[in-house]
């Protein structure tokens, strides 16, 4: 078995955007959705630390990764309270049944 | 030793994010998260950012999570009332997804990284808090300004409306 490098963690990284996307894809549930979003900002994380511990002798990575993290944080609480709003107008959070301009 | 642990870390984020995402119950999904972040939080550690480990568990875990639980819980509804699509969607996704991660991958195992034969840094907050401070000084207010607004934004869409103001709104 080869030792643990670069290669690896990149692995990793893009099985989780992977399995993200197909969630957002799949998913109808709102919130369920929001977890699918939450995998690709991790997938994404996970490259950008692997990045900056193998290939830059820098620390950037690290901030960046901060970065997305504290914008994760921002983002979900934005998009819980519009689901929460969501749920009390329609009484559902599922996200085909939200279609009242369509109308 | 060190690779068994990261073989470890890296199964147990793969596996509970695959079971967040083909989860039929939406609470088991969010809980199996839980452990995928758990696992991403042990491959910040592998990697030696251990100020990203940190604040993974204590922003994701304690905070994230603990926020999406609280939505799955106060938006329960019977799965019968759901509209069922006629369109089966799993199968696009499942080709396009299959197709994204084998560019990927290819790219991955194709590409000559340059790699480069240094140790971990042995503590990083030191390092990461200079770098904010000084080159990073922008985005690090700005970020600030960012997360007062997503509280003020997310209070006033989350609160309750008066009935007068409700009329006049449907009026």
């Amino acid at each position: 078995m080869m030792e643990v490098g670069l290669t690896h963690y990149l692995t990793v990284g893009a099985i989780l955007f992977t399995l993200g996307i197909f969630a957002v894809m799949t998913r109808r549930n709102t919130v369920a959705l929001l977890m699918g979003v939450e995998l690709i900002l991790n997938g994404a994380n996970v490259n950008f630390v692997a990045f900056s511990r193998f290939v830059e002798t820098s620390i950037d990575g690290h901030i960046m990764a901060a970065f997305v993290i504290v914008l994760a944080a921002a983002e979900a609480a934005v998009a819980l309270a519009i689901v929460l709003a969501m749920f009390r107008n329609f009484g559902t959070v599922h996200v085909d049944s939200v279609d009242s301009l369509k109308q | 030793m060190g690779d068994m642990v990261f073989y470890l870390f890296a199964l147990m984020t793969v596996l509970s994010g695959f079971f967040v995402v083909f989860s039929k119950n939406i609470v088991h999904a969010g809980f199996s998260l839980m452990f995928t972040l758990f696992g991403v939080a042990g491959l910040f550690a592998m990697l030696g950012a251990d100020f990203l480990a940190i604040t993974q568990t204590m922003v994701y875990i304690g905070g994230v999570l603990v926020l999406v639980l609280f939505v799955v819980m106060m938006t329960r509804i019977p799965a019968q009332n759901l509209p069922k699509s006629s369109f089966n969607r799993k199968i696009p996704a499942g080709i396009f997804s299959v197709l994204i991660f084998a560019i990927v991958f290819k790219v991955i195992g194709g590409t000559e990284w340059n790699v480069l034969p240094v140790d971990a840094p042995e503590a990083t907050i030191s390092m990461i808090g200079q770098k904010l401070l000084t080159e990073f000084i922008f985005p690090f207010e700005y970020a600030s300004i960012v997360l007062l607004l997503a509280m003020i934004g997310a209070a006033i869409l989350i609160r309750e409306r008066k009935i007068d103001d409700d009329e006049e709104v449907q009026s």
